[in-house]
């Protein structure tokens, strides 16, 4: 089983809440998902009120949230965001988003590893959505991260895994659970981030944007089981040429 | 430090309408076939030649806007402070030589609309004014920002340009977007349409989104009001400005919208009318020319209208919309800026959003996240 921090998993599809036409639809396919980590962006909920239309629809036992810093700049930012997270929602996990960048979102390394460092310190369980960079997970792990959640593709792009390459190398040499973040917009491209090694993914918009949300969220989460079992079970490895003959070696057994 | 104006002077309009009305069915095939579209795509797209292509603009623009803002449209009012003005703009309700009384609301008026505002289930608020320099000023704007902050998520103003210290100084204060509409790109139009006043200063306007983004301003909104010009041409160089803000200031987000001038008593006849279908076509284009930018639209558009464009590419829309200072409940009988089209309350638009299988957003961020 998945063991973040101090929480184990059944499930290693993660998931998210926005872009849904409704938190009844969102609510009818996160319960499809079965997922049991559910992000939901502290800019979207009203922490003030205790009948937030998102958080009632969340409001399930196996569904443990995980508030995300989404449209903060910089670490102060994010830090003073994920204590007023801690302080009305009363979890200490939190999903670091850092993106300056609103066109892109893309992640900022910089920030990221500064907030991580202190959240950790505060005893915060820190998962920070970063760039496929390999050094920085490493320097993460040094900071007291508790996973990290390299990027597939641009967020909400659906494009799949166009770092592959430098997950492999992440999955490869974390000490840390890797949660593929953005991009998977396909349940095969979920399905093959588990095969290559990932230990969870997390999906949102392919799911929510489809036309039948609640089907989609089952097929995430019968390829991400396929690809995990894939992965337990070992793949073949992939051979690009016939090996029946050794054309430089065979001199040593006549 | 340069700014737009060097590149907005290397552009001459009478050329730049020239080679939009010459693009032809292959230019925009190309556009519609392209995946990373550039300026020339865009004038293809917003071309006459563009027309019977609408349908598949329309398929392309909803998909991608799917993708990025999902099944949502995010839900804001405008609050008029002040009709005071000391400018006199042709198309506008608040120009300087109409005989309409003027008022500013005080604190205790502005916390009666808010009442009503939150009422109708609002946490975004769009504050307006008219430009009354020695009334309403960047002081004015602190009380007001300080007063209304704990009842909003996120603050906007449509209120005259400002100077870029101006802008730093209102940030802590809870303002997050401010829209600067250019009226017309067109440098001869626009003073004839602004013959007197501090908005007839057309570069110092030209210039405000580089003083927004110098002062780090989180979203800012341009557009042009349609009407005054062609509205192909001054769409063409928003996209232009759009296309220089994002690369110059690339932790800014921006929105666009697309006023078309409405009547006003004693107002302006437009010079260039624009139909529906061309409203579509220009919103379409800019969805494939940007997925990322934000496309609003207002209560100047008309029932119908309204209904079928919230699957085609905007994001966000306002609904019971008052134009006149005190209109929510202060005094609702007092003279509008202009008369809106689509007249429903918040809670009927919402319905209509519903219906189409959209999420009505009434609060998509949060002031507590702007630690600055």
């Amino acid at each position: 089983m998945l063991k973040i921090a101090d929480k184990t998993f059944k499930s290693r599809l993660f998931t998210g809440t926005g872009k849904f036409s409704s938190a009844t639809e969102m609510e009818k396919a996160l319960l499809a998902s079965e997922s049991e980590l559910v992000t939901v962006a502290l800019k979207r909920v009203d922490l003030k009120d205790n009948e937030d239309d998102i958080l009632i629809h969340l409001n399930h036992s196996h569904i443990n949230l995980l508030p995300n810093t989404s449209g903060v700049r910089n670490a102060k930012e994010a830090i003073f965001a994920a204590q007023m997270a801690r302080e009305s929602l009363e979890t200490n996990w939190i999903k670091l988003e850092i993106h300056p960048d609103p066109k892109y979102l893309m992640p900022d390394p910089i920030e990221t590893l500064k907030a991580t460092e202190e959240l950790a310190k505060l005893g915060f369980i820190v998962l920070p959505y970063i760039h496929a960079d390999p050094v920085l997970c490493k320097r993460l792990e040094d900071a007291g991260t508790s996973a990290v959640m390299p990027l597939g593709s641009p967020i909400g792009s659906n494009k799949g895994l166009k770092t592959i390459d430098f997950l492999e190398i992440i999955i490869s040499q974390s000490n840390v659970p890797v949660i593929i973040d953005a991009g998977i917009g396909a349940p095969s491209d979920a399905a093959k981030a588990m095969e290559i090694g990932a230990d969870a993914v997390l999906v949102n918009t392919a799911i929510a944007v489809s036309q039948h949300p609640e089907q989609m969220a089952r097929a995430f989460k019968i390829a991400v089981e396929a690809g995990r079992m894939a992965f337990e079970a070992k793949l073949g490895s992939v051979n690009l040429h016939a090996v029946a003959s050794s054309p430089l070696t065979s001199f040593l057994d006549d | 430090m340069t700014n737009f104006t060097d590149l907005f002077e290397s552009c001459n309009w009478n050329e730049t309408s020239k080679s939009i009305y010459a693009k032809t069915s292959v230019d925009v095939e190309r556009a519609l076939n392209s995946s990373q579209r550039t300026l020339e795509d865009f004038k293809a797209l917003i071309s006459p030649a563009a027309a019977p292509y609408l349908e598949q603009m329309a398929q392309i623009s909803q998909q991608l806007t799917l993708k990025r803002f999902g099944k949502a449209i995010q839900m804001y009012v405008p609050l008029y402070l002040s009709n005071e003005c000391n400018n006199i703009c042709t198309y506008c309700g608040f120009s300087y030589d109409n005989k309409v009384r003027r008022k500013t609301l005080s604190p205790i008026e502005i916390m009666q609309e808010v009442a009503v505002i939150k009422d109708m289930g609002y946490d975004h608020v769009l504050l307006v004014t008219g430009e009354a320099n020695q009334t309403v000023h960047t002081e004015y704007f602190k009380k007001v920002l300080e007063l209304i902050k704990p009842h909003f998520s996120h603050i906007s103003m449509e209120v005259q340009p400002l100077d870029t210290e101006d802008y730093k100084e209102l940030t802590p204060y809870g303002l997050n977007t401010v829209l600067v509409y250019q009226e017309t790109y067109h440098q001869d139009d626009y003073k004839k349409h602004h013959p007197k006043g501090k908005k007839s200063n057309f570069q110092y306007r030209l210039e405000t989104p580089d003083r927004l983004g110098q002062a780090g301003i989180h979203k800012m909104g341009l557009g042009v009001l349609i009407g005054l010009e062609d509205w192909r041409t001054d769409s063409f160089f928003t996209a232009m400005h759009l296309n220089y803000l994002e690369k110059r200031y690339w932790q800014s987000k921006y929105s666009i919208s697309f006023p078309r001038l409405r009547p006003y008593s004693g107002g302006l006849e437009p010079k260039v009318v624009m139909n529906d279908k061309e409203l579509v076509q220009l919103i379409c284009a800019y969805r494939l020319f940007n997925e990322e930018v934000e496309l609003s639209i207002s209560t100047r558009e008309s029932i119908v209208f309204r209904n079928n464009i919230v699957k085609l590419g905007v994001t966000s829309i306002s609904a019971g919309s008052k134009t006149n200072p005190g209109g929510y409940a202060v005094e609702p009988q007092s003279l509008e800026q202009f008369e809106i089209s689509d007249e429903r309350n918040a809670k009927e638009i919402a319905q209509m959003i519903s219906s189409q299988g959209y999420e009505p957003v009434w609060k998509d961020w949060d002031v507590s996240l702007t630690k600055n």
